[in-house]
């Protein structure tokens, strides 16, 4: 009898030593919770995607109500709504979210692109790089294994006729697949406005270039000739549109001989 | 220091709490699917199981040894390594962010670990003196991060596996686990041949 007695009284002990220490404890180690922190946390979209630069959204907020950073349109997913709330909470001014969804700047489809070699490796954009630049002929064209439809958090990106395509509708601009692409392919580009875009980024010389891919950039400098904003350059046999300087007229699309300038108009119904 | 030594690398290779005592293997098939998930909870585990040693050492030999209460040992363990673990987390948060946001979120899950009991108990079963526990501890600890690490590459490999339907999901990670522990079989004797 006694020894059970014991056994009680020692276990109980442990038990309200435990008790009063972790309550003594949690009072005496509580860590100030930033409310303005929290309530700005509230108004962003919780995707922790980092397209802010900072660590997940709970950093953001945190940055925001430290004052590290006074911009409170870093939010793209959130875009202008979100701006807003933050600046209603912050008192600090709603900044202007441009609106951004990105595009893979490539037309190199089975049928456009030639193939140099079979590859059955594992299927990773990643991997495949590593192999003579990828299986197709083109060392700078999507290969379609889809890194960037792992990486997206909105399953925004998918693989159509062997290369990725990105459903703008769906796009929150995060960026995750322009830093995963191994290519460095896709882009960010200004949604609901017309502008032309090159879809190539072949740096090869134009002979080169139409032995690889039917609608690849040849640099044969038209666009730039008949570009009125003077928004077309050509870097390395390749051409590039400066989006803020397009007007979207369309010159170029229109003047392009192999079909690698397209004039579109991302998120807008057709 | 040559015991230490031994009981370091028993507790490490030849007795390897995931592959050859089958502990642990909720978090050793949950986290290991990324190695730095693994990798902090890996470290977690270390820290918990030297901490629960540290303390639940005394408490077996001056409280419940003495008064012939070791069958008491679960019950009391698990309340005392519960508690400390909160504890820690507690202070951890308040005083060292950094390791508390590495630690934090995979503290409270091996509060109640069957790992982190076991070395506890399996240090008094093979009557270790303190510092031969802490040793062990730290040992099996490490294991467990090895058993980890390794299987976390053994993962990584099977995403880009064509796997057939029937074995696709856990069939194929608890298959794969038990080739590895098999291959953790191959220690079997490489300490008693080392040290005697």
């Amino acid at each position: 009898m006694e020894s059970i007695i014991i056994a009680v009284i020692i276990v109980s002990v442990i038990g309200i030593i435990a008790a009063v220490g972790l309550t003594v404890a949690s009072k005496l180690f509580a860590v100030p919770v930033d409310e303005k922190a929290e309530k700005i946390r509230e108004c962003l979209p919780g995707a922790n995607c980092g397209a802010c630069g900072f660590s997940g959204c709970d950093g953001y907020a945190a940055a925001l109500s430290k004052g590290d950073t006074t911009d409170t349109a870093l939010c793209a997913p959130g875009g202008n709504e979100t701006a807003k709330a933050i600046g209603e909470v912050t008192g600090l001014a709603a900044g202007d979210v441009k609106p951004m969804a990105a595009v893979v700047l490539c037309q190199g489809h089975n049928i456009n692109a030639v193939t140099k070699l079979e590859y059955q490796g594992v299927k990773s954009c990643r991997m495949a790089t590593q192999i003579f630049g990828g299986p197709k002929e083109c060392i700078y064209g999507c290969l379609g294994f889809g890194d960037c439809v792992a990486a997206c958090d909105f399953n925004a990106i998918s693989i159509c006729d062997g290369i990725a395509r990105i459903n703008p509708f769906e796009c929150k601009a995060c960026k995750k697949c322009v830093r995963t692409c191994p290519k460095g392919l896709i882009e960010l580009m200004p949604l609901e406005e017309t502008r032309a875009a090159v879809l190539c980024k072949n740096h090869d010389k134009g002979a080169v270039t139409r032995k690889e891919c039917k609608a690849g950039c040849i640099g044969c400098m038209k666009c730039v000739k008949v570009c009125e904003a003077g928004a077309v350059t050509i870097d390395r046999f390749c051409a590039k549109v400066d989006y803020t300087k397009c007007t979207g007229c369309g010159k170029c699309h229109a003047e392009c001989p192999v079909g690698a300038i397209d004039v579109i108009s991302l998120g807008v119904k057709a | 220091m040559k015991i230490f030594l031994s009981i370091l690398l028993t507790a490490i290779l030849t007795e390897n709490f995931v592959l050859c005592k089958f502990l642990g293997i909720c978090p050793f098939l949950g986290v290991s699917k990324k190695l730095n998930t693994a990798v902090g909870m890996s470290a977690a585990v270390i820290f918990v199981m030297a901490l629960a040693t540290a303390v639940t050492y005394p408490i077996n030999k001056y409280l419940l040894a003495a008064n012939d209460l070791e069958y008491l040992q679960t019950i009391v363990f698990i309340l005392v390594i519960a508690a400390l673990v909160q504890l820690v987390e507690i202070i951890l948060k308040k005083f060292m962010p950094p390791l508390y946001n590495a630690l934090g979120i995979y503290l409270p899950l091996i509060t109640t670990n069957c790992a982190v009991l076991g070395v506890v108990i399996l240090n008094i079963t093979k009557e270790y003196n303190f510092a031969q526990s802490m040793v062990n501890s730290v040992g099996a600890g490490l294991g467990f991060m090895l058993a980890m690490v390794i299987f976390s590459g053994v993962r990584s490999r099977l995403e880009n596996c064509d796997i057939p339907k029937f074995l696709q999901g856990l069939p194929i990670v608890l298959i794969s686990a038990s080739i590895v522990s098999v291959s953790f079989m191959g220690f079997t004797g490489l300490v008693e041949g080392i040290f005697g």
